[in-house]
């Protein structure tokens, strides 16, 4: 499959990565060698196989409704790079 | 020769503690002073914290003074800096968390400390746990201890957790932690002439580990000899109600299982290992490993893992794919480094742009791809389907052998300028380490030999579900009869 740069440009956009046109550029190279690459996998045949998700060692638990942890809003806030108070700020979202 | 305090390993380290015949102060303090000598140039260090492990040295000598302590009290170690420390700045080798300091600590790190050891640090990584070669650290590339005989040349330690395994192969630490998603444990320790395990996943708790690739990630001991790990593995392992992966078993004595011998033992040869072009020191060192075993009563059977060819790429897909989703918390808000912008989105991409290196966005870019709408069952559905054969492999080829026997990676450690530009080939250091990520099952690497050029090669040992003892067995078989004590050349041993 080939990867043109407009589809790096979009991938950029989705991810919030802010990337220059030479960026693209470059970018759109590396990543068409690594996707030529992986196309390898069109010739495993997969029929009837189920996709693995996890090792399917640890078996899902349930645990008691209580809280075990919080609490402690001055540790979750305090590697903000901006705050006002108790708030983290961005700039204005809603005009 | 006069012995010197670097040549204790962490069991020595660890008697000589309890008899009293060094104290945790003078210990501590050597290997500070090591780091201070040596690390300017290694850079393997990205924090060192020596005011708070003499504070610890002190408090450990009291325990260890009443005859009191955990089973690592007063050994220096060294962390990873991929796992969350309280109070001292976590970085993931990334800019973007390059003053992140948590409030909380890491399960694992938990544990250690638990224990008793005492961090000196925390130490360099491939950014994000991205690489294979440790140069993608925004702290700047660490150097390998090791040199070719007939050149300077810097080498590269492996990744990703190539601080963690050249602190190690330099004397600085007697242990450290890494973690392994698709062999930064095995690799690193195969290239700096040390001993990695990569644990059964869910061994080990991911809680406080920043992630990678959650479906992969492992944590796992790094150290000089395959005991050391095994003391280090005993503490770090365990179930954790915060980690929704981690498996509730209990864990063995790893120690005792080191001398268990591999008499009777079933070793799998995988025919799909010898690949194209692998270099004839690297099917050497393969071939002594098997004679090795033999020779201490092991049985050595041809096995087939028909789909090793497509571990590589099945797994840059999985792992690519889980990155982008994980590294999508960095945004600049609630924590990690901000670029301002006009807009939310301008903050985001500004951000973003500002904060990763190149493989980190290239591998944000291309996990982003494979998981976007229209390719995602081409490729992710695919490569998880490819997931489940790659761990059927396994779980056939345990059907008849008990343990099996391959090299580390395709080559010895390379100097920094021969890193490949071709992404791919920077990917296909793994070829040997990826399949046992994929599947879950539990690895280790154990140092063989040296090349032509005087440079270490390791011998990897892949075992079933939880049986991490077995591989100590066997790999301890490997350690005796390699009988590897070759130094680098640069160590803390060797006076100025």
């Amino acid at each position: 499959m080939s990867l043109d740069a407009k589809t790096v440009a979009k991938m950029a956009r989705l991810a919030r990565v802010g990337l220059s046109d030479e960026q693209v550029h470059t970018y759109q190279k590396e990543m068409q060698g690594i996707i030529g690459w992986v196309d390898q996998l069109n010739e495993v045949d997969v029929t009837d196989v189920p996709p693995m998700i996890g090792t399917g060692l640890a078996q899902p638990r349930l645990r008691d409704d209580q809280v075990t942890d919080g609490n402690c809003r001055d540790e979750v806030l305090s590697n903000a790079p901006d705050r006002e108070g108790p708030f983290y700020t961005v700039p204005k979202v809603v005009e | 020769m006069m012995s010197s305090i670097f040549d204790h390993t962490l069991a020595s380290a660890r008697e000589a503690l309890r008899s009293r015949k060094i104290s945790a102060v003078e210990l501590v303090d050597a290997h500070i002073d090591a780091i201070e000598r040596l690390d300017d140039g290694l850079n393997s260090f990205i924090t060192r914290t020596p005011e708070q492990a003499r504070l610890a040295a002190k408090e450990a000598d009291a325990l260890l003074a009443k005859g009191e302590g955990g089973s690592l009290c007063g050994l220096p170690i060294g962390i990873k800096d991929l796992f969350a420390t309280e109070g001292v700045r976590t970085t993931a080798a990334s800019k973007i968390l390059g003053n992140f300091v948590p409030p909380y600590e890491s399960t694992v790190t938990a544990n250690l400390k638990r224990d008793g050891a005492i961090s000196l640090g925390k130490l360099n990584l491939d950014e994000f746990a991205m690489g294979s070669t440790n140069l993608t650290s925004a702290f700047g590339g660490v150097e390998n201890p090791w040199k070719r005989r007939d050149s300077d040349a810097k080498l590269v330690p492996g990744g990703s957790s190539g601080g963690s395994a050249a602190a190690v192969a330099a004397g600085l630490v007697l242990g450290a932690t890494g973690t392994d998603t698709g062999g930064s444990i095995r690799q690193p320790a195969a290239f700096c002439g040390i001993a990695g395990i990569k644990p059964t996943y869910g061994r080990c708790s991911r809680f406080g580990t920043i992630a990678f690739a959650s479906s992969l990630d492992q944590a796992g001991p790094m150290a000089r000899t395959l005991q050391d790990c095994a003391i280090l593995l005993e503490s770090m392992a365990g179930f954790d109600p915060k980690d929704s992966t981690s498996v509730n078993r209990p864990v063995p004595h790893y120690e005792a299982a080191l001398g268990r011998g591999v008499k009777g033992l079933k070793v799998g040869i995988p025919k799909e290992y010898r690949i194209d072009g692998l270099p004839a020191e690297i099917e050497a060192i393969w071939q002594q490993g098997i004679n090795w075993l033999k020779e201490a009563g092991a049985e050595v059977v041809d096995i087939s893992l028909p789909h090793t060819k497509y571990g590589l790429p099945a797994y840059y897909i999985a792992a690519l794919a889980e990155a982008s989703s994980n590294l999508a918390r960095y945004d600049g808000v609630r924590f990690g480094e901000r670029v301002s912008g006009a807009s939310l989105d301008a903050l985001y991409e500004a951000t973003r742009a500002a904060g990763f290196g190149d493989e980190v966005k290239r591998r944000i870019l291309l996990g982003t791809y494979v998981l976007s709408s229209g390719y995602y069952d081409a490729y992710y559905l695919r490569a998880q389907k490819v997931r489940t054969l790659l761990q059927r492999d396994f779980l056939k080829a345990y059907e008849t052998v008990d343990v099996i026997l391959a090299p580390t990676a395709p080559s010895g450690a390379f100097a920094w300028d021969e890193k490949p530009t071709d992404p791919v080939q920077v990917y296909l250091n793994d070829v040997f380490t990826v399949p046992a990520s994929m599947a879950g099952v539990p690895a280790l690497s154990v140092p063989a030999g040296l090349d032509g050029r005087g440079v270490p090669l390791g011998l990897q040992l892949i075992g079933r579900f939880f049986d991490e003892e077995t591989l100590l067995a066997a790999g301890s078989v490997l350690e005796q009869a390699a009988s590897f004590t070759h130094r680098p050349t640069i160590h803390a041993g060797v006076s100025a």
